[in-house]
């Protein structure tokens, strides 16, 4: 795109100025919208498992459920909390908002479509992830209010110690493909057993498949690992405190998040933008439809398990963070490399 | 700690098995109805909104005996009686505080000659509480309103009275 700009005659470096803010747009004002459908879609999904119905007055099926809910809430007058530290209390939404758009830069949408194609694309997504946590605690701590602490420091330890795991899961697919670069994890998943595409269906790594999946709902602080916002404890969590935008801000973060980890899932085990199989026919479908359905089917994983599992224990998420999934990882990292040294790279 | 037991866990066996339940339910048909546009049947001796029924020839029931006044157990009923021109003995004054009522139904038992009777209607939610205060000329509104349903009702419970 920066090509076709400079050919009407602008610099190098305004074309790419512009050719990146559009490629932003480009990202982000699709990726609000399909936020707001996914809230949709979570509540219908979660409604139809207990034989409910879920929003159906807004527009046909209710579709239009969440453009009210937006509307209604940017309506509302911001409260700020007269003990709450002012700037802090502002900026957290917005950190956790901002975050939570920022990892997809590195997501590649279809072959080289993808906003920054730099090598070390995983380590990027890891760091912007880790710094997600930053919102929820200062919001914890601005609000100055007891039960969003408490949920600030259950959401940081939660955090941290599924990143352990997490770190070691990404490991495995890094070892495999060779590199840290997206684009290029996605292509070195082609042709498993002649016929598959994804390192899901490699047997060494498929237990990483899961336990990424696992891992990544309590990254995000989705249902089983909801502890956060707990509010048969907590009340709401971190929220407690927000009303209007700065409300709405963590809501549209939380759920661009939850689709960030579907779309990880679908890149790092189940071939991103390639068609499941490797077919010469499916290919004449845009990798980017292939790369939706995949998000898409993880988010309906997302709310099927939000649907039917009960919230952990503390202890039991911690336990099955660091006395589970953090050796089973740990073990994992040691049979893939094994396995690699073994045959890839010559006993 | 058997053999089968870490099988079963690290195959994560429960998890697989609950889901595989809750996509059954996803697929069911819902248990919720669509409210405003459909309802669920109600039995005849449903206890809702109250109403003061008329005989045939149009002349009020109500005899002013004050049974359902005594009996009410929220004091919700006032009554106050006088004869008519022609002699027989009518309420000047029935007034039901909706707000008060507890919708036990011994009004309409106590009533000798079916006067007061809970209809059918639930959907009577009003934006003031005074709405709410129900005097004679609404009650006998109500009655010529719901008579045809209520008298079906009547006349289906009756049997088992």
């Amino acid at each position: 795109m920066t090509a076709f700009f400079q050919n009407l005659g602008l610099p190098y470096d305004g074309a790419w100025l512009l050719s990146t803010v559009i490629g932003i747009l480009l990202i982000a004002l699709p990726l609000m919208l399909a936020v707001a459908m996914i809230i949709y879609a979570d509540r219908k999904i979660w409604a139809a498992m207990a034989l409910r119905r879920g929003p159906n007055v807004v527009g046909p099926f209710g579709l239009l459920q969440s453009f009210a809910d937006g509307a209604k809430v940017f309506l509302q007058e911001t409260i700020i909390p007269s003990a709450a530290n002012r700037t802090l209390f502002i900026i957290a939404p917005i950190i956790t908002f901002t975050i939570a758009l920022m990892a997809w830069a590195v997501i590649p949408f279809q072959v080289g479509v993808v906003l920054a194609n730099i090598n070390v694309g995983l380590l990027y997504i890891l760091a912007v992830s880790s710094l997600g946590v930053y919102g929820i605690v200062l919001a914890g701590w601005a609000s100055n209010s007891k039960y969003p602490f408490y949920s600030a420091i259950r959401a940081s330890a939660q955090m941290i110690s599924y990143e352990v795991s997490i770190g070691f899961i990404l490991i495995t697919v890094v070892l495999w493909a060779g590199s840290f670069n997206l684009s290029t994890i996605v292509e070195s998943q082609k042709g498993y057993y002649g016929f598959l595409n994804g390192h899901g269906f490699n047997p060494l790594l498929f237990p990483m498949a899961i336990m990424f999946l696992i891992s990544a709902m309590a990254e995000t602080a989705r249902a089983p690992f909801d502890l956060t916002e707990a509010e048969s404890e907590l009340v709401a969590g971190y929220q407690t405190e927000y009303s209007s935008m700065s409300f709405a801000l963590y809501w549209l973060g939380e759920y661009a998040n939850v689709l960030l980890m579907c779309a990880l899932n679908a890149i790092l085990f189940w071939g991103g933008y390639l068609p499941p199989f490797d077919w010469a026919p499916l290919y004449y479908v845009p990798g980017i439809l292939w790369l939706f359905a995949k998000i898409l089917f993880f988010f309906f994983v997302f709310s099927w398990v939000k649907a039917t599992v009960p919230r952990y224990r503390y202890d039991q998420l911690m336990r099955l963070g660091w006395k589970i999934f953090l050796p089973t990882s740990l073990l994992f990292v040691f049979l893939v490399s094994g396995f690699l040294m073994l045959t890839r790279y010559g006993g | 700690m058997s053999l089968g037991y870490y099988i079963k866990s690290f195959t994560l066996w429960e998890f697989v098995k609950a889901h595989w339940l809750t996509l059954k339910y996803f697929f069911k048909p819902k248990a919720t109805i669509n409210y405003p546009y459909e309802k669920n049947p109600i039995s005849p001796r449903f206890r809702g909104e109250h109403v003061l029924r008329r005989y045939p020839n149009g002349e009020e029931r109500c005899i002013a005996c004050k049974l359902c006044e005594a009996i009410c157990p929220a004091q919700a009923i006032t009554i106050e009686a006088q004869p008519r021109e022609d002699g027989s003995r009518r309420t000047t004054r029935y007034d039901i505080d909706m707000t008060k009522c507890i919708y036990c139904g011994f009004c309409q038992e106590a009533c000798p000659v079916d006067a007061v009777v809970e209809g059918p209607n639930f959907e009577f939610a009003t934006e003031t509480r005074e709405e709410l205060i129900y005097d004679k000329a609404k009650l006998l509104e109500n009655g010529d309103k719901w008579e045809r349903a209520i008298a079906a009702n009547l006349a289906a419970d009756a049997p088992y009275r």
